[in-house]
């Protein structure tokens, strides 16, 4: 496994623990009522969720696993991976403490963020999505 | 395939069956007259996928293909691998019933249910965690 699909895989594992975290608050709450905020996290654990843990896990697993470049660098330019590691990272957490901090720009610019991440690791991955017997250059 | 992995993702296929049902109910409930109380499918509907098929899908075959623990154990616990299956599974199909019936029976006091099926999918989260982040790791 690269490194960055260890960091990404990893990362990923800890967003599964906090939204499945969240998720149980939220739950529990909902048959037991101590805490009538919990449901205010909602937002959250579905960003988490959804982005933090499948899209991420997924992306790191794709980077493991596509062919890789005959050449050194076998995994193409793994610079925009990390970009997209830490804008997607970046982007996330902004768009979560929209929940706490209540400012217009934060959740819009988390999500510029994390299109930005999206777009970078699209560009890493792109030339090594190919059909069998086909060189990749 | 091992027989936990390929537990994981049978679990996970039945659920997305199950799933898919629900959603179509919960849709279909303003098209055929159905009883306006299958709206309290939603929540249902939207974790037997995201939970049951997806996060049990990947469960699977990241029991099945991620690196090796060691060689003594090369997929880690398989004791927590199956822990991981009962928890999130006796959480699920927990939360499946009694989330719906919390609404419709107050009277039957069932929310104690759902904040039980919270902790054992909250355990099985973690267990997985725990067990998994030994497996991803550099060569």
């Amino acid at each position: 496994m690269p490194r960055l699909t260890v960091w990404m895989v990893r990362t990923a594992l800890l967003e599964l623990g906090i939204g499945f975290t969240l998720g149980m608050w939220m739950l529990f709450n909902k048959g037991v009522l101590i805490d009538s905020y919990a449901f205010a996290l909602l937002g959250a654990h579905i960003e988490i969720m959804l982005l933090g843990w499948t899209i991420q896990l997924a992306l790191g697993v794709a980077f493991w696993i596509l062919p890789r470049f005959p050449q050194p660098p076998r995994y193409g330019r793994e610079r925009l991976g990390w970009l997209g590691y830490g804008l997607i990272n970046g982007g996330l957490l902004l768009v979560v403490l929209d929940t706490w901090i209540s400012l217009n720009w934060l959740p819009f610019a988390g999500r510029a963020l994390e299109l930005a991440g999206v777009i970078s690791f699209a560009i890493l991955i792109w030339p090594r999505v190919k059909a069998y017997g086909q060189t990749l250059a | 395939m091992p027989l936990l992995s390929r537990t994981f993702i049978k679990a996970g296929l039945v659920y997305f069956v199950v799933g898919l049902t629900a959603g179509a109910l919960y849709l279909g409930q303003p098209l055929f007259n159905l009883p306006a109380t299958v709206g309290l499918l939603y929540p249902v509907y939207i974790h037997l996928l995201t939970v049951g098929w997806i996060t049990q899908l990947i469960i699977g075959v990241v029991y099945w293909m991620f690196p090796k623990y060691s060689k003594d154990r090369p997929r880690g616990s398989e004791a927590f691998g199956w822990t991981v299956f009962g928890l999130l599974n006796v959480g699920l199909i927990l939360r499946a019933f009694s989330e719906p019936l919390n609404v419709l029976e107050p009277d039957w006091h069932l929310g104690w249910l759902l904040a039980l099926s919270a902790i054992l999918q909250l355990l099985a989260g973690w267990v997985f965690i725990v067990n998994t982040w030994g497996r991803v790791k550099e060569r």
